[in-house]
């Protein structure tokens, strides 16, 4: 193991970690935990100048309400969870059919389609933006949900084939091989044999697209314009504008829109991990 | 799982192999095609016009491109996306740092990892507003460390010498969560036999890390590079959230210039706009091709 396990250092260097760790995790945190403290404070605070002590008051309930009442922020997570699961289910759904293509058949233009797919999935999203914009507005999807919807779909499939493809290729190809052998056809092999396997990457995958896609700012503004099918990432921001210096509220709004994620992160930590760093131990 | 050979043979059936891998990647591709692949050409022909969104386009040959050449804006863009290049790879370094620090087996070292991680997991608005206030003038915490070390208070985001260094900054928090994260699996899956060896023969620190640590740690090491410098191109959210491009546009870059010349308060430009998307691709190609290039050679040799 690296670095020295601190179990077999000197006692001295075992208690300095056990004090380093959580220091370095507060200091790290620090924005976070500002932010968190913020949200509870009441407002008389920060008119007073209290910015960094100890809140004189718990005023967390009436902040968390003031945002959810006075503002359509409730309505925007709506609209976040309308875009993400169908992005999630439609992309991972396409990429299955399609890694299944390219890990498991060869034919020509196999390694062509797949780099295809992976530098598709690292362009910026600028060289998209006008044309994107222009056929979702005369297909009469521009400022509505399922607009962003399709866009987020094809666009993920790129990563999600990808990660699929390699996935599906780390599995043992014998069990497609005698499986062939008996005359089950691909359609069946794919459905009853590589599906149930794919378990684990589905998952990965569900998790880091539900993630990219309620995180999604720039196709928010580009593909939205109003309230109705505005998700919250945009909506946070507009609310911004409206909140001047009222950063109790600032800071309540910014943990309302950031906790799906995390909650998601924390449920379903193994997976989300796992997806992330697929390719960075082989390959 | 069992079925049976029909004795007359179908073209299907005959067939099946060769065509099976288009019916899978036919709804996949078809849509990948339509919002990615058609759109990328559409841009750089579009990139020809002058055109408003609505009317009609003119052709006007290069003169985007003639016109970008004498925009000091565009210039000050590249600069900062360079800017932005350099800097966010401190990510890689400082995640592999971090990586370093917390790959230990004490209790509750999961739950610091996961905490560690957490600045990844939100949304780049987030992180963006959270750093405005931290950089606040006056209330934000940081600028009230450096007023009580200093004696000075910087409005960092209002100054246009600090505006991009502080931006960069917040995008390198949740940066070096992501590079910290592949490297502690890189570092979990390292053959602990080699580091023991090399441990025998008097190896340790530095010269430990270099020689036998880190080369098994290059595909971390490849991965996390590719995820920065794509991030750094990409800055978008965190420019539009802390600044909206100033002040006077001294944080713009590409990708948030881009936007504003086609898709603002400034005007509806989107031949220029595209002109600008179009550089900004041929920049990002570049690193495309050499990471396709090494994933073509991995290929071969797997």
């Amino acid at each position: 193991m690296f670095p020295t396990p601190v179990q077999k250092a000197s006692p001295w260097v075992r208690h300095a970690y056990t004090i380093i760790l959580p220091v370095a995790l507060i200091v790290w945190l620090l924005p976070l935990i500002g932010v968190a403290i913020t949200s509870i404070r009441p407002s008389g605070d920060l008119a007073a100048g209290n910015y960094f002590g100890i809140p004189s008051r718990f005023a967390g309930i009436e902040n968390y309400t003031a945002v959810f009442r006075d503002s359509p922020i409730g309505w925007y997570i709506l609209n976040s969870f309308k875009v993400t699961i169908p992005t999630v289910i439609g992309a991972v759904g396409l990429a299955c059919l399609s890694g299944f293509a390219l890990a498991v058949y060869k034919f020509r233009a196999n390694l062509i389609l797949f780099f295809l797919f992976v530098a598709g999935n690292f362009i910026p999203f600028q060289i998209l933006m006008v044309p994107v914009r222009d056929m979702t507005l005369k297909a009469g999807l521009y400022d509505s949900i399922s607009g962003l919807v399709l866009f987020h779909i094809a666009f993920q499939t790129g990563f999600c084939t990808l990660f699929m493809r390699n996935f599906i290729k780390s599995l043992p190809f014998a069990l497609i091989e005698s499986a062939r052998v008996e005359g089950v056809s691909e359609w069946r092999i794919f459905r009853y044999i590589v599906l149930p396997l794919m378990r684990p990457a589905i998952a990965a995958l569900s998790v880091l697209v539900f993630t990219f896609i309620w995180n999604d700012y720039f196709w928010a503004t580009v593909l939205v314009q109003g309230q109705h099918a505005m998700p919250v990432t945009a909506g946070l921001y507009s609310l911004n504008g409206q909140w001047i210096a009222a950063w109790h509220l600032v800071s309540a709004g910014s943990i309302v829109a950031a906790m799906p994620p995390v909650l998601m992160f924390f449920l379903m930590q193994k997976h989300f991990i796992a997806g992330l760093t697929l390719g960075a131990t082989k390959g | 799982m069992s079925s049976t050979v029909p004795a007359t043979t179908s073209y299907w059936k005959r067939n099946q192999q060769r065509l099976a891998p288009w019916l899978f990647l036919a709804p996949g591709m078809i849509m990948f095609s339509i919002y990615v692949i058609i759109p990328i050409f559409e841009s750089i022909w579009i990139s020809f016009y002058d055109w408003d969104g609505l009317g009609a386009k003119t052709w006007i040959g290069v003169a985007n491109y003639v016109e970008l050449l004498d925009d000091e804006a565009f210039y000050t863009s590249l600069k900062n996306n360079i800017l932005w290049l350099v800097l966010y790879l401190l990510a890689v370094p400082a995640g592999l740092a971090v990586a370093l620090f917390l790959n230990q087996t004490v209790t509750g070292i999961r739950l610091y990892k996961s905490l560690f991680f957490f600045p990844f997991v939100i949304s780049q608005v987030v992180v963006g507003l959270i750093f405005t206030w931290f950089y606040a003038p006056d209330f934000g915490l940081l600028s009230a460390l450096i007023k009580t070390v200093t004696g000075e208070s910087i409005a960092i985001l209002a100054d246009e010498r600090y505006v991009t260094l502080g931006i960069i900054a917040a995008g390198l928090w949740p940066q070096i969560a992501y590079c910290m994260i592949l490297y502690l699996t890189g570092l979990n899956n390292i053959n602990p036999e080699q580091v023991e060896a090399a441990r025998m023969d008097g190896a340790k620190g530095w010269s430990l890390l270099w020689n036998i640590v880190l080369p098994q740690l290059g595909p971390a090491t490849f991965i996390a590079i590719v995820v920065t410098v794509i991030g750094a191109l990409r800055s978008f959210d965190l420019v539009s959230i802390m600044t909206d491009g100033g002040p006077y546009g001294s944080s713009r870059v590409l990708s948030f210039y881009m936007y504003e010349q086609a898709l603002s308060e400034y005007g509806y430009r989107m031949g220029y706009g595209a002109a600008i998307a179009v550089v900004l691709f041929m920049i990002m190609m570049v690193f495309i091709t050499m990471f396709i290039v090494r994933m073509l050679m991995q290929e071969r040799n797997a």
